[in-house]
C-alpha cells in the first residue's frame, strides 16, 4: 500500500482530502435518501466517481444502481469499456435511451450539420428519474469545468420539472447537507465538485484505474469545425469544406460523438497525459465541447432545464 | 501536496476581483480561452479594461448586474500547495453567502483600501471570520500604489485594524501591503516597499501552518452509515462508516458509543488508499474511514464514537450563535425547526433569543424579538433528542448545525454552539 497518509504530521495529501470529502458525500446520500442512482457515462470523471463509490461502501456492493443516459452517438470503445467496468464493480446498470425517447415521440431529433442529441438527453434523463422513482442522482460535474458549475452546490436541488434555480440555492455550510425534498423533487449530488481536471488525472494515475483507449493518443479521421477537431462518424453531417484528415489525437472529455472534440496529442501513457494537461492553456470544456459554445450562459440555461 | 481552503470577501471597489484575478493569472490558473471570453465580454459590455470579475461572476444575473451574488469556488495550485478559494460577495445583504464560504475556510483574506482605512465593511468581514473561527486572517492593505507606497499610511491602517481585532478572537493576524492592480507583494516581494519585512501574499498562503489547526486531541466520530455487506464472503462484517472530526483513532483504542454508553475496542480502521481500501494504523480528521469494533453493539447513524475519558457534551438544550439565512421568514422564540448536527437529525424549538448582534458595531440588542435575513444573534434551543456536541471554538464539526424549515425544506440558519443551555 502506498503511503497516502503521512503519519508523523497527520497531514492528508490533497488527493486524500478530496477522496475523503467525496466519500463522505456518497455515504451521506446513501444514508438519507431512499432511491439514489449514480450517473455513468464511461468518461474519466464517472470512472473516478464509480471508484469513489466502491470505496465508500466496501466491502459491501454499491447500495444503488448506475444509469447511463445513452445518446446512441457513442464511441464504441466507451460502451465496451462501460460494460466491463460495471461488471467488475458488480454494479447494476440502467440504460436510459435517447433513441427510445425519439421513437416514442417524447423529443424531436434535431436536423442539419449541427444537430446534436445533447439537449435531448434532458428529457430522457428526467423521464428515467420519474420511471424509476429516483430521489437523488450522483453526477460527476466539477466546479472548475464551467462558470455556472462554479456556483452550484454539492447538493443541487431540482424541482418537479428537474429545474435548477441558481438564485434560490440552499446555503451549504460546513459539511452539513440538506437533502429534504418533497415527492417528485430530487437532488443532483456532485461529490467531486472540488476536484480539478488535473486532480482527476492524478487520481487515475494513483489508483491505477483503467480508462477507455480514446483518452490516449491514437490515429483518427477527424475534421475541423469552430477550431475543434470532431471525429468523422455517421452521426455528424459535414459542411462543405470540412475535409477529413487522419490525425493523432486524444480526448479530454468523452461525451456524445457529435459535440465532443479531440485535441492533438502524442500522450500514450497516463504520465504523458498529465504532462500535457499540466501544460495546457485551454480549459477542458473550451477545447472540446461544442455544447458550451452556444452562448456565455449556455450551461446555466441547460441546467435550468434539468440538464446534468 | 497539502490543500488550503481560503475565503475572500469584498466588492468590486476593494479590488478583490483584481486580486483574485492576479493570483489566478500569475499561477497560470486562468486559461487562454477563459481570458479571451472575458476580454470579449468586457468589450461588449463597454468596460474600459478587462473585467476579471467576469471570471468568477458566472451567473447570468451576476453578469447583468455587475455584482457577485453567490459564492464561487476557484482552484489553483503552486508547486507547494493546492488552493480552493471561496470567493464571496462583500455587501451586507450577502452575509449568508459569506458565512457559507467561511464555514469551510482555513484562512480568510480581507481587503482594506489604504486610502479609506478600516471601514464598516472591513470590520464586518473580520468579525464574520472570527465568528466562523477561521484560524488565520490576512489583511491585504490594497491600493498602496495610490499613496506612493507610503509606510505611514500602511502603518496607520494596520494599527486601526489591530485595535478592532483586539475585540475579536483572531489567533493569527497578518498584514500585507499590496497593489493588486500592479502585482506588488502578490506573488513576489515588491521593490516599492523596502520597509516591509514580511513575505508576499502567495508565499504566505503557501507557507502558513494549517496542520495544527485541526483538533487532534478530542476523538470524535459521528457514525454516518453502517456497512453490512450481507454476502457469504463477508457474512459477519459490520463496519461503522463516517468522517473523523476530531482526535486520532487507532486499532486497540478503547472507545465509547453514545448515546448507549457502551464501551468496546477498535478492531480495525479501514480507509481508502491508493488502489483500494485497506486497513490503516490510525485515522484523523478529515479522513473518511470505517471503524470496526471487537464487540457486537447496537450502533446506528447519528451515534457518536468517542473515548470514555474524553466525551463530548450531551444534552437537549444548547446555546448558540445563529446566522438567519431566509428571506421568507424570521427567527422568533417558540419557533419549531428541524436541526441537523453532525449525522444526527432532530427537531428543535427556539426557547430564547438573548440578543441580536449588529455585525458592524458588535452592539448587542437585547430588546430584539426576531432575527431576519442575514441577522446574527444568540439563541437557546431545546431539541427533541440529545445532541453530542462540543463548543464551536473547540471543534467546528461537532460545534456546528443547520436549521431547516420543515414546511419549505429550506436551510434557514447556520448555528455555532456556545455551550449547553439551561
Amino acid at each position: 500500500m502506498t503511503a497516502t497518509f503521512s503519519r508523523s504530521s497527520y497531514e492528508l495529501s490533497h488527493l486524500g482530502f478530496l477522496e475523503a470529502e467525496s466519500i463522505h458525500v456518497f455515504r451521506e446520500v446513501a444514508a438519507e435518501f431512499e432511491r439514489p442512482c449514480l450517473l455513468f457515462s464511461g468518461g474519466k470523471d464517472s470512472i473516478v466517481m464509480l471508484r469513489l463509490a466502491v470505496k465508500a461502501f466496501a466491502p459491501a456492493r454499491l447500495p444503488f444502481p448506475v444509469m447511463h443516459v445513452d445518446t446512441g452517438h457513442n464511441f464504441p470503445e466507451v460502451i465496451e469499456f462501460r460494460d466491463r467496468c460495471l461488471a467488475e464493480a458488480g454494479a447494476r446498470l440502467v440504460v436510459a435511451s435517447v433513441q427510445q425517447s425519439i421513437d416514442e415521440g417524447r423529443v424531436a431529433e434535431e436536423t442539419g450539420p449541427r444537430a446534436s442529441r445533447n439537449r435531448l438527453q434532458t428529457t430522457t434523463l428526467l423521464d428515467a428519474v420519474t420511471e424509476h422513482g429516483f430521489d437523488s442522482l450522483f453526477g460527476g460535474a466539477r466546479r472548475d469545468e464551467e462558470k455556472a458549475r462554479a456556483k452550484e452546490r454539492v447538493y443541487s436541488f431540482r424541482d418537479e420539472f428537474g429545474q435548477w434555480d441558481p438564485k434560490n440555492q440552499r446555503p451549504e455550510v460546513w459539511s452539513l447537507y440538506n437533502g429534504r425534498i418533497r415527492r417528485g423533487e430530487h437532488i443532483r449530488v456532485f461529490p467531486i465538485s472540488n476536484w480539478t481536471e488535473l486532480d482527476i488525472w492524478q487520481y487515475i494515475q494513483r489508483e491505477g484505474v483503467e480508462i477507455p483507449s480514446v483518452y490516449y493518443a491514437h490515429e483518427r479521421p477527424v475534421f475541423e469545425r469552430d477550431g475543434m477537431l470532431l471525429a468523422e462518424s455517421p452521426f455528424v453531417e459535414r459542411l462543405p469544406g470540412e475535409d477529413v484528415a487522419t490525425r493523432r489525437v486524444r480526448y479530454r472529455t468523452v461525451g456524445d460523438m457529435s459535440c465532443t472534440g479531440a485535441v492533438e496529442s502524442v500522450a500514450t501513457t497516463i504520465d504523458e497525459v498529465i504532462d500535457e494537461v499540466s501544460a495546457t492553456r485551454i480549459t477542458e470544456r473550451g477545447a472540446t465541447r461544442a455544447d458550451d459554445r452556444v452562448s456565455e450562459a449556455a450551461m446555466e440555461d441547460r441546467k435550468k432545464e434539468g440538464y446534468f | 501536496m497539502e490543500l488550503l481552503r481560503f475565503a475572500t470577501a469584498g466588492s468590486v471597489d476593494d479590488g478583490k476581483s483584481t486580486l483574485i484575478g492576479r493570483l489566478l493569472y500569475d499561477t497560470k490558473a486562468i486559461f487562454q480561452d477563459q481570458l479571451e471570453a472575458v476580454e470579449r465580454t468586457s468589450v461588449q459590455m463597454g468596460n474600459e479594461y478587462t473585467n476579471l470579475a467576469l471570471l468568477t461572476d458566472g451567473l447570468r444575473a451576476e453578469r447583468e448586474q455587475g455584482i457577485t451574488i453567490d459564492v464561487a469556488y476557484r482552484y489553483f495550485a503552486t508547486p507547494r500547495r493546492k488552493f480552493i478559494i471561496a470567493d464571496t460577495p462583500g455587501h451586507i445583504q450577502y452575509t449568508r453567502n459569506m458565512v457559507t464560504g467561511a464555514s469551510t475556510a482555513d484562512l480568510a483574506l480581507v481587503l482594506v483600501d489604504v486610502r479609506k482605512g478600516v471601514v464598516e465593511q472591513s470590520r464586518r468581514h473580520a468579525f464574520l471570520a472570527s465568528l466562523l473561527r477561521i484560524p488565520h486572517l490576512v489583511v491585504c492593505v490594497n491600493k498602496m500604489d495610490l499613496v506612493d507606497f507610503d509606510r505611514d499610511a500602511y502603518e496607520n491602517v494596520k494599527a486601526e485594524f489591530r485595535d478592532f481585532a483586539m475585540k475579536l478572537n483572531v489567533s493569527d493576524l497578518t498584514f500585507i501591503p499590496v497593489s493588486a492592480l500592479h502585482g506588488d507583494n502578490i506573488v513576489e516581494r515588491s521593490l516599492n516597499t523596502p520597509w516591509y519585512e514580511g513575505t508576499s501574499l502567495l508565499h504566505h498562503l503557501e507557507e502558513v501552518h494549517i496542520a495544527s489547526d485541526r483538533n487532534l486531541v478530542d476523538a470524535r466520530f459521528p457514525v454516518q452509515y453502517v456497512i453490512r455487506p450481507q454476502t457469504d464472503e463477508h457474512h459477519d462484517y459490520r463496519g461503522y462508516a463516517g468522517t473523523v472530526v476530531g482526535g486520532v483513532f487507532k486499532p486497540g483504542d478503547e472507545v465509547m458509543v453514545l448515546p448507549s454508553g457502551f464501551t468496546s475496542t477498535i478492531a480495525s480502521v479501514e480507509a481508502g488508499s491508493a488502489g483500494g481500501v485497506g486497513t490503516v494504523d490510525e485515522a484523523f480528521a478529515p479522513m473518511s474511514v470505517t471503524i470496526r469494533l471487537t464487540d457486537d453493539l447496537d450502533v446506528s447513524r447519528g451515534d457518536m464514537i468517542c473515548r470514555p475519558n474524553n466525551q463530548p457534551s450531551a444534552g437537549q438544550d444548547i446555546d448558540a450563535m445563529v446566522c438567519w439565512m431566509s428571506e421568507a421568514s424570521s427567527l422568533a422564540p417558540r419557533m419549531k425547526l428541524a436541526i441537523k448536527h453532525t449525522t444526527r437529525s432532530a427537531r428543535a424549538m427556539v426557547t430564547d433569543l438573548a440578543y441580536r448582534l449588529d455585525v458592524n458595531t458588535l452592539h448587542r440588542d437585547e430588546a430584539a424579538t426576531s432575527l431576519g435575513l442575514n441577522e446574527i444573534g444568540r439563541v437557546s434551543l431545546r431539541c427533541t433528542q440529545p445532541l453530542f456536541f462540543d463548543e464551536y471554538r473547540r471543534n467546528r464539526a461537532t460545534g456546528s448545525f443547520v436549521l431547516i424549515d420543515e414546511t419549505t425544506n429550506a436551510t434557514v440558519a447556520a448555528g455555532m454552539i456556545l455551550g449547553g443551555g439551561a
